[in-house]
């Protein structure tokens, strides 16, 4: 194999060595069910629970709110079917959540608030929403855009919510977030919020839905009334564990890690630019630390190529990347996202999202500057693909 | 660049390739987003050509071409209907997505060569590269690929011309291939054996009731929706029974008026075409015409608008295809010509 320059982080980003070790002491230690009545179960839970404190105590939430799930799409899921079928009521989303998101509400009859030409909700366009919409039930905003790298102002907006649908509850998926973001101080004010492993260095497979204890939340998977009877199935603890791990490594080196990654992607665009000139059109303008976009999300537009064939010749070099979100076929879909934020579908066709996280250094960002540029040149001059 | 289905056509084409040691690379086209059960297009058609791509140690990419598709095959195919014509969305998709689109993005990436599965040959003749029927005449795709030119043949492999499809299966089966025992596509890609056509075309036009008629005008029978109707049927036209045989033999979607005659009114000595293209010289004597895909052959003279046959032949709907093969002396049947039926009566 190629030696490989990994930009597809907001994908999947590799797993810490903390998590694979944690996760590999915790399978080779508990072999017991967590729920059983014996030492050996009691150790497993012991486990699951010492995992859950950290989850707890890395958004600033009392441990009775972790639900362990298996991923992003899971916690999302059980937070919408889950409120909407404790409460009537109507479900309110933006039209650029995650597709997890997105479905539930939509499959539910809900309605989605647009968003501003940078990619967030905004207060004005929330309020709305809210006020021609009778019987809210839940409000669903994305805390950082999986495409963009956007960031909702989710205190400004759930205060919105608060005086506008008082009997509303509030849920972020904060998938992409926890890397680049405080979530305790963002979500204070947030009732239900999605997390994943595999987005912070943990194991695919993993994740947890934040639920305030008050909440009432119909359980999605019924059996053996497991998480205080929110998700049923035998959790697994060695995920619970790495997860745990991953995401202690993430919080306690989040501000300096972002610094670190702005500055990555701050020269990534440059270069680009630099070569490319026009050619390269950042669908947002973060710069350095910034409160609205995040550090390790670069998603731009390529004139005059489709991005496509550009992630053909970039993988054929390299690296990897990706265009949007990708659907299950392995094809790239137009995004939904762009669409919301007025992005020219034809501008669209040549989106490339390079995505930086823990992994990455200078070599990399260096790297892609010796490849995308030349790769952008042959295309454009082959007709764009 | 082998374009790859997630069939055991192209399985196996991409298989011979790799062992004749070319460097291969899969790609499968997504061109449907909405709903299929034909076997075409689906996600696990995929999933196959990415295992089979796997199996063969060769990188598989996907490639949407949805909106092209969209535009260039679906849209026609419903305007066709809508002026009650009766099109080929099969050869549409080889001309516009299959053999332009595609060929595009492979000119971009680099790719000099791209090869398919179909059951077609490409013949060196004495006047350039031909077009040639399959080894296998009951699997032969010659007549929807008869697009094809020179430029495109020229960087173009098929390599099953030369198999049958037992053979093809055969070969599958003895490399491992996970799609040797795998059905047939069949049908249109994008409309489900479910819902069928008059659903998804109602979907997307508005269908109207027809009067039928006979040849001297007067009413014999209904239709729910006269863009379904097409030349040469008998069946579902609302006749009362007890005479010969009556067909389809003019369809007037304007009036929302089809035309009924007996047997003999459905042969004609002439069929009027609205577009022809030789593929080298024009060819001034008889050729062998055949009007769809694994249909009969006829001869015929094929004159600037028009198809003179030598034997009444039954009408052709407007919009189908016509294509014209000769005798290559060494390379068998090869392409010749080929164009689209007009409506209404030869001038």
């Amino acid at each position: 194999m190629d030696p490989e320059i990994y930009l597809d982080h907001a994908a999947s980003t590799p797993v810490r060595a903390v998590a694979r070790d944690a996760w590999l002491e915790a399978v080779a230690t508990h072999h017991a069910n967590p729920t059983g009545a014996h030492r050996a179960a009691r150790a497993a839970r012991r486990a699951l629970d010492d995992a859950r404190d950290v989850l707890a105590e890395a958004l600033g939430r009392p441990p009775a709110e972790v639900v362990f799930t298996s991923g992003g799409s899971e916690a999302d899921n059980l937070a919408i079917r889950g409120v909407l079928a404790a409460r009537a009521g109507v479900a309110v989303c933006s039209a650029g959540e995650h597709h997890a998101v997105l479905e539930p509400v939509e499959h539910a009859g809900g309605v989605t608030v647009g968003l501003d030409d940078r990619g967030r909700v905004t207060p004005a366009a929330l309020r709305g929403v809210l006020a021609s919409v009778h019987n809210v039930s839940l409000v669903s905003l994305i805390a950082v855009n999986n495409e963009t790298g956007a960031v909702n102002d989710l205190p400004a907006l759930a205060e919105v919510v608060r005086a506008e649908a008082p009997g509303a509850l509030i849920h972020t998926d904060a998938v992409q977030a926890v890397s680049w973001v405080d979530l305790a101080e963002a979500t204070a004010d947030i009732d239900l919020v999605s997390i994943t492993g595999h987005k912070l260095g943990g194991p695919t497979g993993t994740g947890a839905l934040f639920v305030r204890e008050s909440v009432e939340l119909d359980a999605q998977i019924l059996g053996g009334g497991q998480e205080r009877g929110r998700r049923a199935g035998t959790p697994d603890v060695a995920g619970a564990v790495a997860c745990a791990a991953a995401i202690e490594a993430t919080v306690g080196g989040r501000d300096a890690e972002v610094l670190r990654i702005a500055a990555l992607r701050d020269r990534l665009l440059d270069g680009l630019r630099a070569a490319l000139g026009d050619r390269v059109v950042p669908t947002l303008l973060g710069r350095g630390h910034d409160d609205e976009v995040a550090a390790g999300i670069l998603h731009l537009c390529v004139v005059g190529v489709d991005a496509e064939a550009l992630l053909f010749l970039l993988d054929a070099e390299g690296v990897r990347a990706s265009a949007a979100s990708s659907c299950s076929s392995g094809a790239q879909d137009p995004s939904h996202v762009l669409a919301a934020m007025g992005v020219d579908r034809r501008l669209a066709r040549g989106s490339l999202r390079l995505s930086l996280g823990h992994t990455s250094t200078d070599a990399d960002v260096d790297g892609a500057l010796g490849i995308i540029p030349a790769a952008v040149e042959r295309l454009a001059a082959r007709g764009g693909g | 660049m082998v374009m790859m289905s997630g069939g055991v056509d192209s399985s196996v084409a991409a298989a011979l390739l790799v062992r004749s040691g070319h460097d291969v690379v899969g790609v499968t086209m997504k061109l449907w987003g909405g709903p299929s059960d034909t076997g075409c297009c689906a996600v696990s058609d995929v999933d196959d050509a990415r295992r089979v791509a796997d199996r063969l140690g060769i990188d598989h990419h996907v490639f949407n071409f949805g909106d092209d598709f969209e535009r260039e095959v679906v849209e026609p195919y419903v305007a066709a209907h809508a002026n009650g014509r009766t099109p080929n969305p099969c050869i549409e998709c080889n001309r516009h997505l299959k053999f332009d689109r595609l060929l595009r993005r492979a000119d971009a990436l680099g790719f000099a060569t791209v090869a398919t599965g179909h059951h077609a040959r490409i013949v060196p003749t004495a006047a350039g590269l031909r077009l040639g029927r399959g080894a296998d005449p009951a699997k032969d795709q010659s007549y929807v690929l008869h697009m094809l030119d020179e430029s495109v043949l020229a960087r173009l492999l098929l390599p099953l011309g030369p198999m049958t499809k037992a053979e093809v299966r055969r070969l599958a089966a003895d490399l491992g291939l996970r799609t040797a025992h795998k059905p047939e596509s069949q049908d249109v890609c994008f409309i489900t054996n479910e819902q069928g056509r008059a659903t998804f075309l109602g979907q997307r036009i508005p269908l109207r009731p027809g009067r039928v008629v006979d040849s001297a005008g007067v009413e014999v029978g209904s239709v729910p929706s006269v863009e379904m109707v097409t030349i040469g049927q008998r069946k579902r036209l609302g006749l009362a029974g007890g005479t010969d045989p009556r067909y389809v033999i003019d369809v007037d979607t304007e009036s929302a008026v089809v035309t009924v005659g007996e047997r003999a009114a459905l042969e004609i000595d002439a069929t009027p075409l609205e577009s022809w293209k030789w593929t080298g010289a024009p060819v001034a004597g008889p050729v062998r015409v055949q009007c769809s895909a694994h249909g009969p052959v006829a001869e015929g003279v094929v004159e600037h608008d028009r198809v003179r046959w030598a034997a009444p032949h039954r009408r052709v709907a407007p919009g189908q295809s016509i294509v014209a093969y000769a005798e290559d002396p060494d390379g068998g049947p090869i392409v010749v010509g080929g164009g689209v039926v007009r409506g209404g009566p030869v001038d």
